[in-house]
């Protein structure tokens, strides 16, 4: 890293920067190393199929893992702070004001007894000193900004009286409730209709663009991340395997991983009698990992030294892919939809 | 909410009549005539059909039904035959007593039960967590007539701290709030706590461990809530089901402590009913099962009542 961007990072540190992470449950590292750099007013989309450390990764940042049942190593800085250091009352004011997370199932990410406009102002009331008017007050002007109709009447509703868009969008303003600068969205539109996703993502880039968010958005659904994202991370096994902007990562793919997730939407201009192409085998099983590649036991372009070394991936703000033979895969992709075989290239 | 407390009171009304039948049968399914205990060996057809006709024990089942019925709704449950005096004010005094014990009973199971619940609850398979377990499988599980015994032992034959039996100094059935009294109340209430203690920690283990595991637990840390705020809602979460056994528990200990009332000679609906059914006092027996049985469906009531009002999922209307 040279002396001239140190010191840009000292002026204004990256909304959030992943050095190196690892996390781990007993025996497994369910992620495995990532280095991740997300810049200020930046949105990234996560993508990754179930198990790839996604939502690891991302509850690893607010640290929402039990210390006594997982094991957190490398660097997490969120806006210049040192995660990982924070002391249990720092971390309690950290989280919800400067980190705030929304989760996958509003439905049971809100607590079922209490009005959700109760769980909005008692967010606020941890983490500013403001009586129960002010609080209500903001709480109104949040339902507002997320649009959520006849938003008095709406703060006094419980989370089951309200329909699954409605929960997500008022998630999203107890999310917002404290004005953090980064928001982590698990998987927001997985537990929703496809017409309300496409609400939810629009107001989430709406948000971001106004207010200044940086966003990390983890999802298994492009379309989603091409949607909302600036950049694009695909991960792999506890891994990021490819990273760049959303146009050059769906565009212009260089990790064989990321070829098969794009070839294996329906969406698209798919034949009528064409086969919907898969990704052949499935993901390794995390507690033994293969020596090399972790993805060349499925890859069609897999050589012996895939599965002797495994490929890296540096942090930077280029186009980047960990795999030996980028050059063959961008070149595969561009060539148009093919048999897809593990092995094949042997 | 008070149109549901209505709704829910005229629901309850074809309970209670089937609770009065079920409790006018039940003493006459009991074979054997009730008078022939109180008459003498060799009294006369005579005087027995005298006293038959004077106890209304000569008509037929359903009229004698229609007219215990008619005489409870105006508040009259007989005369006792063992003792002659009414049967009301022998049993609303020891409703009153039993109520006594049991209330304390359930607060101390209550008040421990939440504590070793929760305990265990958050540190689930730690040694505090079998500890909690150990204790309140022993508490469902022992035997209270003999926990009550020894308890006398102890503290009342070897140590003389307290008294072994009774509600009073005076040796009168009535129990008041007094330092006097109040030791004689701690032997049973505690031997009694026992029960609704071990079923109170179990329930708010499994309880506590269930919301912990929820989603909305992350997601209240997630906005930034410590340890103590995190609490508050797990406590929220836990309370309608753990005041429902609670409820149900007073509910069962006003009517089922035949065994420690006696062990103590608590003078409580226990203790009277073991005497109705040994003296086969009909009117007696039938008065308090009555009592006891609409005892329960009130508590049932309340604890309906409270937990819509604790918990906003349950339908209102």
């Amino acid at each position: 890293m040279s002396a001239k961007m140190s010191a840009d990072m000292n002026a204004s540190p990256p909304a959030v920067e992943l050095t190196d992470l690892k996390v781990g449950f007993g025996k497994v590292e369910v992620v495995d190393g990532v280095d991740l750099r997300l810049e200020r007013g930046q949105a990234m989309a996560l993508i990754g199929e179930s198990g790839s450390g996604k939502s690891v990764t991302l509850r690893a940042i607010l640290r929402l893992f039990p210390e006594g049942r997982s094991r957190t190593r490398g660097g997490i800085s969120v806006a210049g702070r040192d995660v990982l250091a924070l002391s249990k009352r720092e971390l309690a004011d950290f989280r919800g004001h400067v980190a705030s997370m929304i989760f996958q199932e509003p439905l049971l990410a809100f607590d079922p007894v209490y009005t959700v406009g109760r769980q909005i102002t008692e967010a606020i009331r941890r983490h500013e000193k403001i009586d129960a008017a002010g609080a209500r007050q903001r709480a109104l002007a949040l339902f507002e900004r997320v649009r959520i109709p006849s938003p008095e009447r709406r703060l006094d509703a419980y989370p089951h009286e309200m329909s699954g868009g409605m929960r997500q969008r008022a998630m999203i303003a107890l999310a917002l409730a404290c004005r953090p600068q980064v928001l982590l969205a698990d998987e927001p539109t997985t537990a929703l209709d496809a017409t309300v996703q496409i609400q939810i993502l629009l107001l989430l880039r709406e948000l971001q663009r106004d207010l200044g968010l940086s966003i990390i958005l983890v999802t298994h659904d492009l379309g989603a991340a091409v949607e909302v994202a600036d950049r694009i991370s695909v991960m792999y096994a506890g891994r990021i395997v490819e990273t760049g902007t959303a146009h050059q990562v769906v565009l212009d793919p260089h990790h064989p991983y990321t070829i098969g997730l794009l070839r294996s939407r329906a969406e698209g201009a798919l034949a009528k009698g064409a086969r919907l192409q898969t990704i052949p085998g499935s993901p390794p099983d995390l507690a033994n990992r293969p020596a090399g590649c972790p993805f060349a036991p499925r890859c069609f372009l897999a050589i012996d030294k895939c599965r002797e070394t495994p490929p890296s991936l540096s942090v930077g703000d280029g186009h980047l892919a960990a795999c030996w033979r980028t050059e063959e895969a961008s070149a595969a992709y561009r060539a148009g939809p093919q048999p897809v075989r593990a092995e094949a290239a042997a | 909410m008070l149109l549901y407390i209505l709704k829910r009171l005229v629901a309850v009304t074809p309970v209670a009549f089937g609770v009065s039948l079920v409790c006018f049968l039940l003493v006459h399914l009991a074979p054997g005539d009730p008078l022939s205990a109180i008459l003498p060996a060799d009294a006369t057809q005579a005087t027995i059909d005298e006293m038959r006709a004077a106890y209304g024990f000569d008509k037929p089942l359903p009229v004698q039904y229609a007219i215990w019925l008619w005489h409870v709704l105006h508040g009259d449950l007989g005369v006792s035959i063992a003792t002659g005096r009414p049967v009301l004010g022998e049993v609303s005094r020891a409703v009153v007593n039993s109520l006594i014990l049991a209330s304390v009973a359930t607060l101390i199971g209550f008040t421990f039960g939440t504590l070793f619940g929760f305990v265990a609850g958050y540190h689930r398979n730690s040694i505090l967590d079998r500890v909690a377990s150990a204790i309140s499988v022993f508490g469902v599980s022992v035997p209270h007539y003999w926990l009550g015994m020894v308890m006398v032992i102890v503290f009342s034959a070897n140590l003389g701290w307290l008294p072994p039996t009774g509600a009073g100094p005076d040796g009168s059935g009535n129990w008041r709030p007094d330092l006097e009294h109040l030791r004689f109340i701690i032997l049973p209430a505690v031997t009694m706590s026992v029960i609704p203690m071990g079923i109170i920690a179990r329930t708010v283990r499994a309880l506590v461990a269930d919301i912990l595991a929820q989603d909305f637990v992350e997601a209240l840390r997630a906005k930034g809530l410590d340890e103590v705020g995190v609490f508050k809602h797990v406590v929220r979460n836990a309370a309608p089901t753990a005041l429902a056994i609670m409820g149900l528990q007073l509910g069962y200990l006003l009517g089922g402590s035949i065994l420690i009332e006696t062990v103590f000679a608590w003078p409580g609906t226990g203790f009277l009913l073991n005497a109705a059914i040994f003296q086969r006092d009909l009117p007696l027996l039938q008065g308090s099962i009555l009592v006891l049985a609409m005892f329960f469906v009130a508590l049932n009531l309340l604890v309906d009542v409270m937990q819509t009002a604790l918990d906003p999922r349950i339908e209102r209307a």
